[in-house]
């Protein structure tokens, strides 16, 4: 112990070394919920092979479908594997993360015993919110990882062949795959901030991970009327799917800046409020 | 034990619909994304009628239909908007809206022959429509709202599709005063365009170092299907043509919402003209009664007439169609010119385009080109093509608030061309389009020749048949209808083009990677006689090229052909000739094969009558397809935008300022404590504490008691006394909304330092249910981040006495294990203050008999334990002093023995009850005296109990033993009154 001990505090006790990350990372690694997200995730891409194997040829329709694409090589498998999740199997995940930190603790009621022992409110917040973010970003990393190994086995480490019809090296495709898995992070903050939101002001893990996940649905609901034109700009998932941008060898990032910018400005707002809610909640659970 | 009375809590409903809400305001917020999406501007427009000369030899006017579309700012350039044939001014409305939005003065009319406009079509005749155009600058030169270069000259430019494009192109060649021009689809030569040969005979050297380049080799073949309605157009009052319908494909856009407005104009103008076609009043009353040239003059009528009946070209009217085309000025032309030419269009193809690039290069004019992936048979430009040409009128005219390019040596011609990938997206069933740049156009001056890849062809020689009338004939194009369906046809093609017999094919291997087609690819092949069979002295075939599948699916490049004549010399020697496919943008999957077909009929062509059988190959000895690419790179729509750009910085900014005031600001206290010295300082004083919920909900009214060190304190009161809800205050998990609450001397407030000296357990306990016993206090130990040497957890476990069973999932446990848990949680650490709920609920009674010993124990060395109950037994065996709380008050405070012995009551063990009943009963004031077997119960009122023992050993009966009746419930009953059952 280099730091001294405050004077009104136990031997030993400094805020600063409440719930160390390590500490909550192991509290969550050990649960079933947390490991059979990320196995299921890791799992998904093989699941998408086996049913590319079984599936029969359609009908000649004379044009390639992106499915025809995502079986050309394994980066184009990756492609594929994050088109289908990014919408929704990543949504959720991330809802999941952190709609459950404060309302699973609030639900065990070993919410109370941590903000007594006591863990300051903002870095009880704080820490949970960082160690759902790893999570996250662990999910994240983990799908396109596990979509490479399989595509590679399965289809071969091809040239990435874009929806626009380009190609690209591997190796430029791997580093183009990071980098969606990087947008993706960036925007789905805003999935992050409502659920931890909702977290905060339920004792329900299940209502926070629901509602962040239902207000993503309605946005894309809205998001396919083309009569609300430029409102949908504000929509949070209008650029959900900016990422695409990234596969090809000019890369746009006019879609890509506004998109981090419009899920920045929801999590900012949303985030803060989360905080200012925890800070004044009494603890009733 | 939950409070009975909890304070009103949201429901799950409830904040989901708040949060619904407020991200709809956010979303409303985040000002500075917005985007113009709106349609045409509303400009102010002005329709005058123009009378011009009706031209050399014919006497009187023609009245041409204009309408002038005025921008915000002027005096400002003018664009002229020139209409497609068959359409009117009408048809362009939403062009020239566009134009003025942007800031220039816009000028549509209908040409002559057509919408409101009288005389008769002369098919873009210097004399005729260009002098017409020439009028209209003359007029503009007049308006006050236009800028001038010099006096009767003003600063304008001029656009237009196919008919139009053509006029902006003659206009430029024939009037000097045209700034700058950009049009779009339209043709170079107009006899080669509806009479193609894309055969290059033997010999004679390869025109194209451009890409796109087709021999426009003489004796063409007649393009009937276009023609015809390309003539129907001038014949019938309702257009059977106006060009394009629908938007192209780009790059960057999803094309929606822009499609239904053009698809609205279109339908407009054809309103319009069938307006004039029924209306009698309304139409011109010089035109001429229908007749088989209908508003066609005498020339071009005669010519077409004779060109679909023979399906040659005479020499005459491939005259009058060069004087109608801009192959016969782009010599003179210096305007800066914008080719927009189409990828997908079997009437004027890239081919077109090419040429007028190369002739206006090769005079030393301006020139770029872009091909889009539209056309005659896709669609019309889309938004960005349109803001493309907007641009170029910005550079070489300027407008208010834009200077023009300054004058200098012309920036080389470069090529942008729009890659269609053929792939299907998730939701959208439009292919996705990107754009290609190449700095330099092939072939033009000053730019190296068009790089072409050989591609190794397969495929042994074969007998095809021409047969009589050359019927039945392939169709590969479906000319005419546009949009979606005409970037259908070259799918819809591959069924119906195969005819047997009728072609020779030979096909590339599969591709080893993709090739990016970009141009016309290059063949030779052989035509030769068939011994024994009938042939002619010319030979008439139809090349095409198309991508197939590895499962065979076969896709025809561009939707077009390439039409050949080719002389064939008597005897066995058979012809050798070049074919220049049509030129295509198509990129060639990996793995996928190109197949060059070359045939005797197509439906759209005026095939040979005679019956041949023609025996075709592939010539020379290491046959090849000579494919052009042009290498570029690809052009995103925009950079990263500023606004959101900055906004993310601004974002990042607030979140880290936020942060470093949060962390400058926090609380520090420590020496700031008043009152007595640290070691004097109270283990726990509670003043005046208060708790009410909004609503007027109060759980706890009023409370102030204090602990000593080495106490063992009960908090007693039945349930919903507020006992908890002073414990969770004690805790930092309530606000108090009064009082205080001070530990060893430091109030308490959320996540106060001093809350690391309590431990506690209130209202049951709260582990992880997948983790062990033992895992959970392990990392409850280290979330406090203290030693692990302070935790004492052997000891704790001790306590928690669950063995074995401390390696299993909580979940698994009994509860009352689970509260021995939870007492060896709240012990962790030794605290100096132990906080406990209901200790001993599930415990049985050897557990609860040792956990009194363990509490008893533990209230030493300065330590204090409070325990909180609604179990009389549990606080009177337990503690040494007790609160007993209700309805929020403290309705008594002081020693267990004081509190039951406050009634006066005593109990003597007597050997004979009822006389000792008796005696106490003769006694003054003493009361409500009982008995039982073998003891007799009263309240003494005073009388002291030695005086009380006196009387009775006086009376003769035996005491065993007399003390105050030990029964916490009278006097606890005595304090709540009777109604403690909420």
């Amino acid at each position: 112990m280099t730091a001294p001990t405050r004077a009104d505090a136990a031997p030993g006790y400094r805020p600063g070394r409440t719930l160390r990350l390590s500490v909550e990372l192991r509290r969550q690694l050990k649960r079933r919920r947390t490991q059979v997200t990320l196995g299921l995730i890791a799992l998904l891409p093989a699941l998408l092979w086996l049913a590319f194997s079984f599936a029969e040829q359609g009908p000649a329709t004379g044009s390639i479908s992106v499915v025809d694409l995502a079986q050309r090589s394994g980066t184009n498998f990756a492609v594929f594997a994050m088109f289908t999740s990014a919408t929704f199997l990543l949504v959720v995940v991330v809802a999941l993360f952190f709609g459950d930190t404060i309302a699973s603790e609030a639900s065990w009621s070993s919410l109370r015993y941590l903000l007594a022992t006591p863990v300051p409110r903002a870095r009880l917040l704080r820490q949970k919110a960082l160690v759902a973010a790893m999570l996250s970003v662990a999910a994240l990393l983990v799908l396109p990882g596990s979509a490479l190994l399989v595509g590679w086995a399965a289809y071969g480490g091809g040239d990435l062949i874009s929806p626009a019809g380009e190609t690209l090296d591997p190796g430029p495709a791997v580093l183009r795959l990071l980098l969606s898995a990087g947008y993706l992070t960036l925007h789905l903050s805003w999935v992050a901030a409502l659920a931890l939101l909702l977290s905060v002001v339920t004792d329900a893990p299940l209502g926070a991970v629901g509602g962040a996940v239902m207000v993503s649905i309605v946005s894309q609901i809205l998001d396919t009327i083309t009569a609300l034109e430029g409102l949908r700009d504000y929509l949070p998932t209008h650029y959900a799917t900016a990422w695409a941008d990234l596969l090809a060898s000019q890369i746009d990032w006019g879609d890509m800046t506004r998109g981090v910018f419009s899920a920045l400005s929801y999590a900012a707002v949303l985030g803060a409020l989360a905080v200012w809610r925890f800070a004044r909640k009494d603890i009733t659970s | 034990m939950p409070p009975p009375r909890r304070p009103r809590r949201l429901t799950p409903g409830r904040p989901l619909a708040a949060i619904l809400v407020l991200v709809l305001v956010g979303a409303a917020t985040v000002a500075f994304l917005a985007r113009d999406r709106s349609g045409p501007a509303e400009v102010p427009t002005q329709d005058l009628t123009l009378n011009v000369p009706a031209g050399p030899g014919q006497s009187g006017t023609v009245a041409l239909d204009t309408t002038v579309y005025l921008p915000e700012r002027t005096p400002a350039p003018a664009v002229l908007v020139a209409h497609g044939f068959g359409g009117s001014k009408a048809s362009v409305d939403a062009d020239a809206r566009e134009l003025a939005d942007r800031g220039f003065v816009a000028l549509a009319w209908s040409a002559r022959g057509f919408g409101r406009s009288t005389g008769q079509i002369a098919l873009n005749s210097p004399e005729h429509e260009v002098a017409d155009a020439s009028r209209l600058l003359d007029h503009l030169a007049t308006r006050p709202e236009v800028s001038r270069d010099a006096p009767g000259d003003p600063r304008v430019g001029v656009t237009g599709g196919s008919y139009g494009g053509a006029l902006s192109l003659m206009l430029a060649g024939y009037d000097r005063r045209v700034d700058a021009i950009a049009p779009v689809i339209t043709w170079n030569d107009l006899g080669q365009a509806l009479f193609p040969n894309n055969a290059v005979p033997n010999g004679v050297p390869e025109a194209g170092a451009t890409p796109a380049a087709t021999p426009f080799a003489p004796n063409g073949i007649f393009k009937r299907s276009w023609a015809g309605i390309f003539f129907s157009a001038g014949l019938a009052a309702r257009p059977a043509v106006r060009g394009p319908s629908g938007i192209a494909p780009e790059a960057g856009s999803d094309g929606s919402g822009a499609d239904a407005e053009a698809e609205d104009d279109a339908a407009d103008a054809a309103a319009d003209s069938r307006l004039l076609a029924i209306d009698p009043s309304r139409r011109d009353p010089a035109a001429p009664p229908p007749s088989v040239c209908g508003r066609f003059v005498a020339a071009v009528c005669a010519g077409y007439l004779e060109a679909a009946t023979t399906g040659v070209l005479s020499p005459a009217t491939a005259d009058v169609l060069r004087r109608s085309s801009p192959v016969s000025v782009t010599d003179r032309i210096t305007a800066p010119t914008l080719l927009v030419q189409g990828e997908s269009d079997t009437l004027f193809g890239l081919d077109q385009a090419d040429a007028t690039a190369r002739q206006i290069a090769a005079a030393g004019g301006t020139v770029d080109v872009v091909w889009f992936a539209g056309g005659h048979d896709g669609g019309a430009p889309g938004p960005v093509v349109r803001d493309r040409i907007g641009s170029w009128f910005d550079r070489y005219l300027g407008r208010p608030g834009v200077e023009p390019r300054p004058p200098g040596p012309a920036p080389a011609a470069g090529l942008t061309y729009a890659v269609q990938s053929g792939i299907r997206g998730e939701s959208r069933n439009t292919p996705s389009v990107r754009s290609v740049t190449a700095e330099a156009y092939p072939g033009l001056p000053g730019a190296a020749p068009v790089a072409r890849r050989d591609v190794a062809l397969r495929g042994e020689p074969a007998e095809v048949l021409n047969p009589p009338g050359a019927n039945p004939a392939a169709i590969t194009s479906v000319p005419g209808v546009g949009g979606a369906l005409g970037r259908l046809a070259g799918q819809l093609s591959a069924i119906t083009a195969e005819l047997p017999g009728q072609s020779a094919g030979f096909s590339t291997d599969p591709l080893p990677e993709q090739l990016l087609v970009a141009g016309s690819p290059r063949l030779r092949i052989t035509v030769g006689r068939v011994p024994g069979q009938p042939s002619g002295p010319e030979a008439v075939l139809f090349g095409r090229i198309a991508e197939v599948t590895p499962d065979g699916r076969s896709t025809l490049l561009g939707g077009a052909v390439a039409p050949l004549r080719v002389a064939v010399p008597p005897g066995d020697r058979p012809a050798e000739l070049t074919v220049a496919l049509p030129a295509v943008v198509a990129p060639i999957e990996p793995g996928h094969r190109l197949v060059v077909t070359v045939a005797t009929t197509d439906q759209s062509f005026q095939g040979a009558d005679q019956p041949a059988v023609w025996r075709i190959g592939t010539a020379g000895p290491e046959p090849a397809l000579a494919v052009p690419v042009v290498p570029g790179r690809n052009v995103t729509a925009n950079t990263v935008p500023a606004g959101p750009a900055s906004g993310i910085g601004l974002i990042v900014a607030g979140v880290l300022v936020a942060w470093l005031v949060a962390r400058f600001t926090r609380r520090r206290p420590g020496p700031t404590v008043d009152g007595p010295a640290p070691q004097e300082r109270l283990p726990l004083v509670i003043e005046g504490l208060r708790k009410s919920y909004p609503g007027g909900v109060v759980a706890v009214a009023d409370v102030s008691f204090a602990m000593r060190p080495n106490q063992v304190l009960g908090l007693l009161g039945p349930n919903g006394a507020g006992k908890t809800t002073v414990l969770r205050m004690l805790m930092g998990l309530i606000r108090p909304s009064g009082g205080s609450i001070r530990v060893f001397g430091h109030p308490i407030s959320p996540g106060a330092p001093v809350l690391s000296r309590i431990g506690s357990f209130v209202e049951g306990p709260g582990f992880l249910p997948h983790l062990s016993g033992l895992d959970n206090l392990r990392l409850y130990w280290a979330a406090t981040g203290r030693p692990d040497a302070d935790a004492h957890l052997d000891e704790a476990l001790e306590i928690a006495g669950l063995g074995k069973a401390v390696h299993r999932r909580v979940r698994t446990y009994s509860q009352g294990m689970r509260q021995r848990l939870a007492i060896a949680q709240a012990m962790l650490g030794l605290p100096d203050l132990l906080v406990l709920d209901e200790p001993t609920n599930g415990l049985d009674p050897p557990q609860i008999h040792a956990m009194r010993e363990v509490l008893r124990r533990y209230a030493t060395g300065g330590r204090s334990v409070l325990v909180s109950s609604h179990l009389l037994a549990e606080v009177e065996q337990t503690c040494g002093d007790v609160v007993v709380m209700h309805h929020g008050r403290v309705v008594a405070d002081g020693p267990v023995a004081d509190i039951v012995a406050g009634g006066g009551k005593a109990t003597f063990r007597v050997d004979d009850p009822t006389r000792a009943a008796e005696v106490l009963r003769g006694a003054d004031g003493v009361s409500e005296v009982e008995l039982d077997e073998q003891s007799v119960h009263a309240d003494l009122n005073g009388m002291p109990r030695s005086e009380a023992v006196g009387r009775l050993v006086g009376a003769g009966v035996a005491v065993s033993a007399a003390g105050p009746r030990r029964r916490l419930e009278d006097a606890f009953l005595q304090l709540v009154g009777e109604d403690n059952t909420p």
